[in-house]
């Protein structure tokens, strides 16, 4: 993953509420063995509209979205995540979001940057002409006018966006810890590793 | 000195900590990981790309459900058909190829054991009380029902615990939701979970685990018990739980992967020390009053917008939040519905009994009970699936499917079906469908699908008369007993 420290540029001032990962990336979308190519499905349904707001050529290509509360609701796809970073998202600025979606967007370079409503609001006024940054370093959002808007952000996930940090891998180095924990399991809870295998993919177990 | 009194959520959570980061977040052991075709192939192609392997596969079982079509999977030999769609056999073939890449147990489409993975989950015994479960799939909710700490998490979530067996958590909030009095005539868990959204709001729980609490959901089988924990993710929480007892220890006894003589007893001796301890305290707290539930439905596109069944459209403008007032507007734009229109004058043209809300044998005799000895009207189709192949073949078993199919409905190979629009059992955009399901988003069920999410009672009322109905209505061969 690529490090992100800042994100600057056109926002899609959009704002609305409850964008749920359906309207995200519709379920047709999601009969994929990849992660790639997913931005064109991305906003599918918005999209079929009129003067929607991601065919509008002013905000073409913009690295932020500016969307309501609740963004990301619903599904656990991880392909809501993959569908904006492919369509050029880094970052989407909301009052809140559903916790699965927040953790798919983290791991996959998108910062999910936590607002009031109020400045929410005026970044959807300001984002209609201006372009904005978001400054992990500074952990701060800002207008080419005075504004400037502090957002707080898990500081484990902050530094692996930061530096472009594997999760995985950080945890196998963790191997021992693991290891021991699996130990007094399998005196405490043996029932947990000893379960019953399946002997053929095809058992009618009963 | 005397321990602080714990939440059954605490209690679960501080048993499953490998680790504990200065900053509060833990690395949290994960004891159960089931896994369908549609959020693993990227998971399984990146532990190959890394060289890595799975880390504990005896923690894990695949089965596939959501892009399976629910017509008749096997020839006359028991071999699999072929999928027409080549996507979804390609994503199936994925899930067959990694499982035994990767020394995963899987459940192939032709084991009568197959289903949907929030419904074999508990019926094989692999969901157990007190477990850390995961999937990727947001309705993993549905295992708290057994006392289970069960959510769904992203393709690089399942990656990680394929890897290493853990995830990386925050501590949630906790919120108790406590629903008390008894349920009137009619009324049954999926009312109670839709008045539970509509209460609290479809972002109600975020943040949160719920656990349900009250003489309602401890008088709840197992079977009721997974509806109400399945749609916690509806009101937005992370998990739903609901402490076990002689209830989930009665259901669980004697399925194929649950512990066996002496670890049995061990195991239900752990158990037993889950529930909440009294006097302990959770974030928030919400009541609900039984007598006040109806036979409920939703009206709109989000799963708090729930109406009782004798109720009308909203009016958007009678909503104080301005947006959602807006929401309202679209979404009765969406579905074609006016405001004031009695919700018991709304034709349907599609019934869907199934899903991982409402597909296990309760369901099915349920919504067999007001389909016995009527007809489903006149231009409409309604479909039953069983939400496993034992499921299934139990209602076989007790002639289930021929009420069913004398009285016109379909009924069909398990799988997520019309759940969501993966497979070819869709509905088709401008008509109105009565589901047993759990999401009404706008094109859940189809580009342009009109979604009412009720009760399999509910939505076998539906398909015999052809509108939106108050089962209460109808004489039924198990209301009159
Ligand atoms: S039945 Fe529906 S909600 Fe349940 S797992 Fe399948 S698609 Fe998801």
């Amino acid at each position: 993953m690529n490090p992100v420290t800042t994100v600057s540029g056109t926002a899609y001032p959009w704002g609305a509420k409850n964008i749920d990962t359906d309207v995200i990336i519709p379920a047709h979308w999601l009969k994929t063995i990849t992660r790639a190519g997913l931005g064109r499905g991305a906003f599918e349904t918005v999209r079929a509209q009129p003067d929607n707001i991601f065919d509008d050529p002013r905000y073409a290509g913009a690295p932020i979205l500016i969307a309501g509360d609740n963004f990301g609701c619903g599904s656990s796809r991880e392909h809501a995540a993959w569908a904006l970073a492919d369509m050029g998202i880094q970052a989407v600025i909301a009052p809140s979001f559903s916790d699965i979606f927040s953790g798919n967007a983290f791991k996959n370079g998108i910062v999910p940057v936590v607002l009031p409503q109020d400045a929410v609001d005026r970044l959807v006024e300001v984002a209609k002409d201006q372009p904005i940054t978001v400054d992990l370093e500074t952990m701060t959002v800002t207008t080419p006018f005075q504004d400037r808007f502090a957002f707080e952000l898990d500081p484990f996930r902050r530094e692996c966006l930061m530096k472009g940090l594997d999760e995985v891998g950080l945890t196998l180095a963790r191997d021992e810890a693991i290891g021991s924990f699996e130990g007094q399991m399998a005196e405490g809870r043996p029932w947990i590793a000893g379960r019953q295998r399946l002997d053929a993919p095809t058992a009618g177990t009963a | 000195m005397a321990q602080r009194p714990q939440t059954l959520y605490e209690k679960i959570w501080a048993a499953h900590v490998v680790e504990r980061r200065p900053d509060g977040t833990c690395l949290i052991y994960i004891d159960r990981h089931l896994v369908h075709e549609v959020t693993s192939p990227q998971a399984f192609e990146g532990l190959r790309a890394a060289g890595r392997k799975v880390r504990r596969p005896e923690l894990t079982l695949a089965v596939p459900d959501h892009n399976l079509p629910t017509t008749p999977r096997k020839d006359a030999n028991g071999n699999l058909l072929p999928i027409a769609d080549p996507e979804s056999a390609q994503q199936l073939d994925a899930l067959r190829r990694n499982t035994a890449e990767f020394g995963v147990d899987y459940i192939d489409a032709t084991a009568a054991a197959q289903g949907i993975v929030h419904v074999v989950g508990p019926e094989q015994g692999f969901t157990l009380p007190g477990t850390t479960l995961v999937c990727g799939d947001s309705h993993t909710s549905a295992h708290g029902a057994l006392g289970a700490l069960a959510f769904g998490i992203g393709t690089s979530e399942v990656e990680h615990v394929l890897a290493t067996q853990t995830l990386l958590l925050s501590p949630s909030k906790t919120m108790e939701v406590r629903v008390d009095g008894v349920l009137g005539h009619g009324v049954s868990a999926k009312d109670v979970v839709l008045a539970i959204i509509g209460k609290i709001g479809a972002a109600g729980g975020t943040g949160h685990v719920i656990e349900f609490t009250g003489s309602v959901i401890r008088n709840l089988s197992i079977e009721g018990r997974l509806t109400i924990a399945n749609m916690s993710i509806e009101g937005g929480a992370r998990a739903g739980l609901i402490a076990p007892d002689e209830t989930t220890f009665a259901y669980l006894k004697g399925r194929p992967m649950v512990p066996k003589g002496a670890d049995w007893d061990k195991a239900v001796a752990w158990w037993r020390t889950l529930p909440t301890d009294p006097g302990a305290v959770y974030d928030k707290v919400v009541t609900l009053d039984a007598a006040d539930i109806a036979p409920n439905l939703t009206w709109g596109t989000s799963p708090e917008d729930v109406v009782p069944i004798t109720g009308v459209v909203p009016d958007p403008d009678s909503f104080a939040d301005p947006s959602k007032r807006e929401a309202a507007r679209k979404s009765l734009d969406y579905m074609g519905l006016t405001p004031g229109t009695a919700m018991q004058d709304v034709p349907i043209q599609h019934v869907f009994i199934g899903s991982c809300t409402n597909s296990r044998i309760e369901d099915l005799r349920a919504a067999a009970a007001v389909a016995r000895d009527r007809k489903v009207a006149d231009g409409v189709r309604a479909l039953v699936v069983p939400g496993s192949g034992l499921v299934k073949r139990q209602a076989e078993e007790e002639g289930l499917d021929r009420i069913f199919v004398q009285a016109g409905f379909e009924w069909r190979e398990p799988g997520c079906s019309m759940c969501l629009a993966m497979n070819p059992d869709k509905v088709p955009a401008g008509e109105r469908c009565a589901s047993t399901s759990n999401r009404n988003f706008v094109g859940r069920q189809g580009p342009g699908a009109r979604t009412h999410l009720l009760s399999p009672a509910m939505a076998a009322a539906a398909a015999v008369t052809g509108r939106l109905f108050d089962v209460r209505e109808l004489k039924s061969h198990d209301f009159d007993r």
